[in-house]
């Protein structure tokens, strides 16, 4: 019943949308996506949100919204970025930056295979990579890249997890010699790929090596796998070298580069101690499990290998048309070139590459960098397959699928044969798409979902701004079928879909008391106090159903930093407590259980000021309330603190 | 929000979900205690089902025991016969079965959903005990405290 309703409503909708295609949803289609109450999804989508900052986490096939995970935003919801403990994690070599482009997914991968650990991010404006755990959804590591500008190309992940990469999408001047005329930029512009080792115990990220390249743009990248495991492909556009006007002027050449860079051996020569120290700040910023603190530590110095010098690690194979997707299919052969302004699609065949290579079979150099040729390279393209390719990904059954943004559509191929199978249209203007596994060794199969750009008449309107779209298609069949639009929050760029059978049962639910390592933690209310250190308050405060302690505190004067370090005493799931006091300039905490969060207050005025559990926890919630007197800084009210202890009236301080 | 939490939880005790079909088996999140056997209601339900008490009691276990009554429990239990968020703790050991005392500790949803005698207090506290995941050993610690608090020797 309620299914016939749903698609009763989906065709009368359709009957009034100016554009939206009639036929476009058929048959059972809202029977695949309908999960229902109580039941969970299949896979986690996990989605980037572009000029967000931020990740969203999405079942599918239903396409709800679970969680935002604040990643270069801060986050009111729950303090990220407000609270004491998150604040370093937004540090960079520019101070705070509380915001970024975030627009990239990498998860991580053994022997090529979804492991469900870690989500990988970019942060594009400010160059940064970021690393989500998957155990708590929490940000736990954020990495500043230097010598970068616009850190586009990232961060892809090689099969074993070892490195994910940052490639500068602008190049820049970069050492001592930073303050030049724009117009030097063939002089004195360079591009940089920096290879961040990944720890396999704790997935700690650092630089390993940075490449120093040409000065082109770099956008996307993959890594190999199977047998060209040891590579890595970027693709490069803008080899024309502009610095203005780049939508005519780095679209003159027929062809750009995808660069193959031979990781293996550029780790050879780290190894042989042929990098060299250069001079560089960037922040590298730690969540402590433990502690529940971030860390920040300013680097100072990041290690540089020269390909010019150093001759078998880079090579340039041209690419028709501004290259944008640079794909890798599940055996690692065949790599997919996407030229935004091309009407063909090359795949290139990792052994032709080798070959090509052993045999010097170069056209020339670009930059000090050989260039091998189009024609050594080439498996074969596919032929007219839509208008402005840009990803692809890959099933489980040797077809690949590729967005076609102009034409807005997918199109389905078999990477043999490079025929064209099928091909659906999207609504509207279709960026990147995501099968579930889709860039693995193993991809799930089963669903591709399209990122789009461009959303118009698909839902209700609200005004000019306009909720972000997502489509769900089935690609078990030989012909795709839409099943869902759902929206999404921020701009989605790159998504991930992985089992949700690889992520559940690992899924933090609570953090231990007894583990709790904050030194600013009260674990029992034995410990719950309020101490003076010069002009700064330390409250020591607990929560729990249904009451804070100390609730009542006096002796806080003006010019007095208050930090309400706030411990959650609940062990059970989802039991968060929140804290929020009269006037606080950043914003509310969240506190989940066993955890310790802090809030800092500074009062402006004298006043009893009233503080609050923000996050309703129990019947008696609105009773978890509490009062902070501030008074003249001159004043000689004692400090104390109490909870629960009636004095008479008038024997108070005065 | 937790008010429907709390509710689809009693749901969830009553009829066990289904899982869900299409995929692979999780493990069941809303996790509850062993199923009730009522043998002897005076003991309560879930997992222990027998407790050996020694005298004099063991000190060992009370040290543990107070440890955590102060950073899991102290927060709503007071050692007199007070009522604070929940019953004071005063007498406890000598109105109650070990067992029952155990069982409320590891076992508090199934408790306050079935147990007549936890339903009793809930209806006079008005404020559901929190499951602190407490271990059973740790249970057992913390009855070892409540008797030398009851002033067993």
């Amino acid at each position: 019943m309620v299914i016939l309703a749903i698609l009763g409503l989906g065709m009368s909708m359709t009957r009034c949308a100016p554009k939206g295609p009639k036929e476009a949803v058929t048959g059972n289609a809202a029977s695949k996506v309908y999960v229902a109450p109580g039941k969970y999804d299949e896979f986690y989508n996990i989605v980037s949100g572009g000029f967000n900052g931020q990740i969203g986490i999405y079942g599918l096939p239903s396409g709800r919204l679970f969680r935002i995970i604040p990643v270069f935003s801060q986050f009111p919801e729950n303090g990220y970025g407000y609270s004491e403990e998150s604040k370093p994690m937004l540090n960079t070599s520019h101070g705070y930056v509380p915001w970024d482009d975030l627009h990239h997914i990498a998860l991580s991968v053994t022997n090529g295979v979804h492991d469900g650990r870690w989500a990988f991010a970019n942060g594009n404006n400010t160059p940064r990579v970021a690393r989500v755990d998957l155990k708590t959804f929490h940000t736990a590591e954020i990495l500043e890249i230097p010598n970068s500008g616009g850190n586009h190309s990232s961060p892809f992940i090689t099969e074993n997890s070892e490195y994910i990469v940052a490639g500068t999408r602008f190049s820049v001047p970069m050492g001592d010699k930073t303050d030049v005329p724009i117009s030097t930029f063939k002089q004195n512009f360079k591009g940089t790929v920096s290879f961040i080792s990944v720890d396999k115990t704790s997935g700690n990220m650092n630089i390993a090596f940075q490449l120093t390249t040409p000065g082109v743009n770099f956008d996307l990248a993959r890594a190999g796998k199977g047998p060209s495991a040891g590579w890595f492909f970027f693709s490069c556009y803008n080899t024309e070298q502009a610095y203005t006007l780049l939508e005519v002027n780095a679209s003159q050449k027929d062809k750009d580069f995808i660069m193959a860079v031979n990781w293996k051996k550029a780790e050879e020569y780290i190894a042989a101690g042929k990098g060299k120290k250069v001079k560089a700040k960037y922040a590298h910023n730690v969540l402590d499990e433990k502690t529940h603190m971030t860390v920040s530590t300013m680097m100072d110095e990041v290690m540089q290998l020269d390909p010019t010098e150093l001759k078998d690690i880079l090579y340039f194979i041209p690419c028709p048309k501004s290259p944008h997707g640079c794909d890798t299919d599940p055996t690692g052969e065949f790599i997919v070139g996407s030229g935004k302004l091309a009407a063909l699609i090359p795949v290139f065949s990792f052994t032709k590459i080798q070959q090509a290579i052993a045999n010097k079979d170069f056209e020339g150099e670009f930059g000090g960098i050989p260039v091998i040729k189009y024609e050594s390279a080439l498996q074969g393209e596919v032929k007219k397959p839509g208008l402005g390719p840009l990803h692809t990904e890959f099933d489980d059954k040797g077809n690949a699928y590729t967005s076609f943004f102009v034409s807005s559509e997918i199109v389905k191929w078999n990477v043999k044969t490079l025929q064209v199978l099928d091909r659906i249209p999207t609504y509207y203007s279709i960026g990147h798409l995501c099968v579930p596994g889709g860039p693995t060794a193993k991809p799930w199969g089963k669903y591709v979902i399209a990122y789009n750009k461009i959303t118009k008449d698909r839902y209700l309107p609200t005004g000019p701004e306009l909720t972000q779209s997502a489509q769900l298609y089935d690609i078990s069949g030989d012909k795709m079928q839409l099943l869902l639009d759902f929206p999404t929050t921020g701009e989605p760029h790159y998504a991930e879909a992985i089992p949700a059978s690889l992520i559940t049962p690992n899924s933090v639910k609570f953090y231990k008391i007894e583990d709790n390592g904050h030194p600013y933690a009260a674990k029992g209310e034995k410990e719950a106090r309020v101490e003076r250190k010069g002009n700064q308050v330390h409250v020591y405060m607990t929560a729990i159903r249904s009451h804070l302690t100390p609730d009542n505190i006096e002796g806080v004067k003006l010019g007095d930093d208050v930090y309400f370090h706030v411990t959650n005493l609940e062990q059970d799931w989802d039991v968060p407590h929140g804290f929020a006091v009269k006037g606080a300039a950043n914003a509310e905490i969240l506190v989940m259980p066993g955890e310790t969060q802090t809030l800092k207050w500074k009062p402006l005025t004298s006043g009893v000021f009233p503080f609050y559990c923000t996050d309703f926890c129990s019947a008696l919630h609105q009773e978890m309330q509490g009062y902070i007197r501030v008074s003249p800084a001159s004043s000689s009210v004692p400090l104390k603190f109490s909870t629960g202890k009636i004095e008479a009236e008038g024997t108070g301080a005065n | 929000m937790k008010y429907l939490i709390l509710i689809l939880l009693t749901v969830n005790l009553a009829c066990a979900p289904d899982k869900p079909k299409s995929t692979e088996e999780y493990p069941d999140l809303t996790k509850s205690a062993p199923e009730a056997v009522l043998t002897d209601p005076t003991k309560g339900i879930g997992a222990v089902k027998n407790v050996t008490l020694k005298t004099p009691i063991e000190q060992e276990r009370v040290s543990r025991g107070l440890a955590i009554f102060e950073m899991k429990c102290s927060a709503c239990h007071k050692l007199d016969e007070t009522r604070f968020v929940g019953p004071g703790w005063k007498n406890v050991t000598k109105t109650r079965k070990p067992e029952w005392i155990m069982n409320m500790v590891t076992n508090v949803e199934v408790m306050l959903d079935k147990d007549p005698e936890a339903q009793k207090l809930l209806e006079l506290c008005l404020t559901r005990m929190p499951n602190q995941n407490v271990s059973i050993g740790d249970a057992r610690d913390i009855l070892e405290f409540m008797r030398q608090n009851d002033g067993d020797k």
